[in-house]
């Protein structure tokens, strides 16, 4: 599932021999940062300080612009490395991760993205409280947004120190750790989301870029013949415990034995990324829902088109590299850069890397902003004082703090779990969370006019419950590891799994919609009902939504 | 000098205005209104019944109805055929197997059914727009 996809972002990096310092990549790195510091700088000064520029950036982001802040949010660590990592240890299966990331998107365009901007303002809970009661529903909708974001975060900073380590020998993983955390609370803090969002869209060019290098340069090993390329894939070797095999990397299930792996795993995939809230509050930072649904297609072609190209630097380090060579150098997660060091020599390895460290810091900032806003929104604005902003300005101020401690629990956190934690859990928790807490909630509010807040309530804390405990009892957390299994990298406990599949989301997914449904049908709440008549017609009109501020 | 002390009206249901209110006299323009300063201003119950919106409502239910069901068919198509037909999926074409080349045409799929729905919803953006130049003359 996506924790072992993501694991590899974040599991430990085997010891191989010590890298020399690699002043190329040391440049890049440099290099990136000063740029987005400066675009933070910007960002600061034309800020006025109301909320709506700050959370939103103005609304006033255009179509391409949020489209490729939305594909540079999604192209994580995770997709970047953990993909290419997967395919090239686990080939096929690993590709289904690309398919399902793409076809989420159809959700998002098709259910979501445009009542949600219509009806709301800041944060996914907005669309929640318009109808329902707001205290109980922005409280929890609050609360599974930080846990989420958090846990999102935490994975991508541990995978962020580790890259680090590997890149500049003498950087320890706590000085890497809280170098990110201090820059992505620099952006935040400073920028808010108009810096967050184009730190975001600079990565994503960055990213797309080297990604089409890498890919070319894999092609041009093969002659750019596809069936040449293909071919090679019919007989990848490589020695698991010690037995060399010999496998066909095109073959479904190597490795995934159990059918409904597949089922849970697109299932958490297709329906996790519509409830991602750092993904939903980029649709309010574009002036209108036209211009939100054209940076849902502008973010299609971006995310289909890189997810396409995995099958390149995938497929191409298993066949180039081997996945011996692979998990002897750096891991799984290292699988794309080192495949850049062997076709494009020391450069473009660095360039790849500074790359992948970009991209965390960008989705980390994301993420803080996500969690933050919400926090300030929903949770002080509107829980504590009841919709009421006692000073202007009041709002964002608390919004800053909580970048700051969100950010400094996040560094925290990372650094006590080590580089050599197994937080992947942290990550697939984020899709099962999203996908069977705030995925029912949305839909329903949107789409039932019975539905009320006691639904609500049921589907957002058993979707969140049952999604932290079944990933508890999985075999991602438990698993008897053999004796020979290093400490670090053994499971948290070792018992035999209880829930046999590694993703909860066949079950929770279900579970989430049956408790938001049984919730509704429990109670009655005539004035949920009877603001869905205006509800209804704000998201399909775009009547009374949030205007962009002008300058 | 300190801001007006306005009586709150904004319902409960929703956040208050987040531009400030810094003193000034003169009603705001359209583009600073906030959705809950518009709320009162709209009879929305009018255009609920309104023939054009319950005709822009459901030609908008019979295309994403049908698109949805089509796209989650067309997606866990794979992950089925390729858990409970691996035989079938291995079956190699021009030296790729099935299972690649469903998997990759999903990713075309994504994109028509995206296209479509941009297509469709130019027409209904023309619809909303004119339901609301309706409302607004009376």
């Amino acid at each position: 599932m996506i924790a072992t996809l993501l694991a590899s972002g974040v599991l430990p990096v085997p010891e191989g021999p010590a890298p020399a310092a690699n002043p190329a990549a040391i440049a890049m790195f440099v290099s990136f940062v000063a740029a987005t510091l400066v675009i933070t700088y910007f960002s600061a000064r034309k800020s006025s300080g109301s909320s709506s520029a700050y959370f939103a950036a103005g609304r006033r982001i255009t179509a391409w612009q949020n489209g490729l802040a939305v594909a540079g949010d999604y192209m994580s660590a995770a997709s970047f490395l953990g993909i290419a990592g997967m395919i090239a240890v686990a080939g096929y299966d690993g590709f289904l991760y690309s398919v399902g990331f793409l076809v989420a998107y159809l959700t998002v365009l098709l259910l979501v993205a445009e009542p949600l901007r219509n009806a709301g303002k800041y944060t996914m809970a907005d669309v929640l409280a318009y109808r329902l009661s707001p205290r109980p529903v922005r409280a929890l909708a609050s609360l599974s947004t930080i846990i989420v974001s958090t846990f999102y975060m935490i994975a991508q900073m541990v995978g962020a120190g580790s890259l680090v380590k590997v890149l500049i020998p003498g950087m320890t993983y706590n000085v890497a750790v809280a170098a990110v955390g201090v820059l992505m609370i620099v952006y935040v803090v400073f920028g808010g989301m108009l810096a967050t969002t184009w730190v975001q869209i600079v990565k994503a060019v960055l990213l797309m870029s080297g990604s089409v290098f890498l890919s070319v340069l894999v092609m041009s090993r093969f002659h750019f013949s596809l069936s040449e390329f293909f071919g090679s894939l019919s007989h990848i070797t490589s020695h698991k415990a010690g037995v060399e095999v010999t496998q066909d990397f095109m073959t479904p299930g190597l490795k995934f034995k159990n059918p409904l792996d597949f089922i849970s795993l697109s299932l958490a995939l297709v329906f996790g990324t519509a409830g991602l809230p750092h993904i939903l509050i980029r649709f309010y930072t574009v002036p209108d829902a036209k211009t939100a649904r054209g940076s849902v297609v502008w973010a299609m072609v971006l995310i289909g088109v890189f997810y396409i190209m995995t099958t390149f630097f995938g497929f191409g380090a298993a066949s180039v590299l081997g996945p011996d060579f692979i998990m002897k150098n750096g891991g799984a997660n290292m699988a794309a850069p080192e495949l850049a060091r062997a076709l494009g020599g020391n450069i473009f390895f660095a360039f790849i890397s500074a790359v992948a460290f970009a991209t965390i810091l960008a989705v980390v900032a994301g993420l803080t902003i996500s969690a933050s806003t919400s926090f300030a929104h929903d949770f002080f604005t509107n829980v504590i004082h009841h919709g009421k902003e006692h000073r202007p300005g009041e709002e964002v101020r608390v919004a800053r703090i909580t970048a700051f401690v969100v950010g400094a629990i996040s560094i925290a956190l990372a650094m006590a779990l080590g580089p050599t934690a197994n937080v992947a859990f942290l990550v697939g928790l984020a899709f099962a969370v999203a996908a069977s807490a705030n995925l029912p909630a949305i839909v329903l509010s949107i789409f039932w006019k019975r539905f009320n807040t006691s639904g609500a309530v049921w589907g957002l804390s058993v979707g969140l419950a049952s999604s932290i405990g079944i990933i508890i009892i999985s075999p991602t957390i438990m698993t008897v590891d053999a004796p020979t299994v290093a400490a670090s990298a053994r499971h948290l406990i070792q018992h035999a799994p209880i829930f046999p599949l590694e993703n909860p989301g066949i079950l929770t997914i279900p579970l989430g919609f049956l408790a938001a449904i049984i919730g509704t049908l429990l109670s009655n709440e005539p004035s949920a009902e009877a603001m869905f008549t205006e509800l209804t017609v704000r998201a399909n009109t775009g009547l009374g939504a949030e205007k962009a501020t002008a300058h | 000098m300190s801001a007006p002390d306005h009586a709150d009206l904004t319902p409960d249901s929703a956040a208050p205005t987040d531009i400030a209110p810094l003193g000034r006299s003169a009603p705001k323009p359209g583009h600073e209104m906030t959705a809950e300063e518009e709320r009162g201003s709209v009879d929305w119950a009018a255009i609920a019944n309104d023939a054009d919106f319950k005709k822009l409502l459901a030609s908008k239910i019979r295309f994403i109805l049908p698109a949805t069901i089509f796209f989650l068919a067309y997606y866990f198509a794979l992950p089925i055929l390729v858990g409970w037909c691996p035989g079938l999926m291995k079956t190699k074409i021009g030296g790729v197997n099935y299972a690649y080349l469903f998997a990759f045409s999903q990713f075309f799929m994504a994109w028509v059914v995206a296209g479509i729905y941009v297509k469709k919803a130019g027409v209904w953006d023309t619809a909303a727009a004119a339901i609301i130049a309706k409302f607004k003359k009376h």
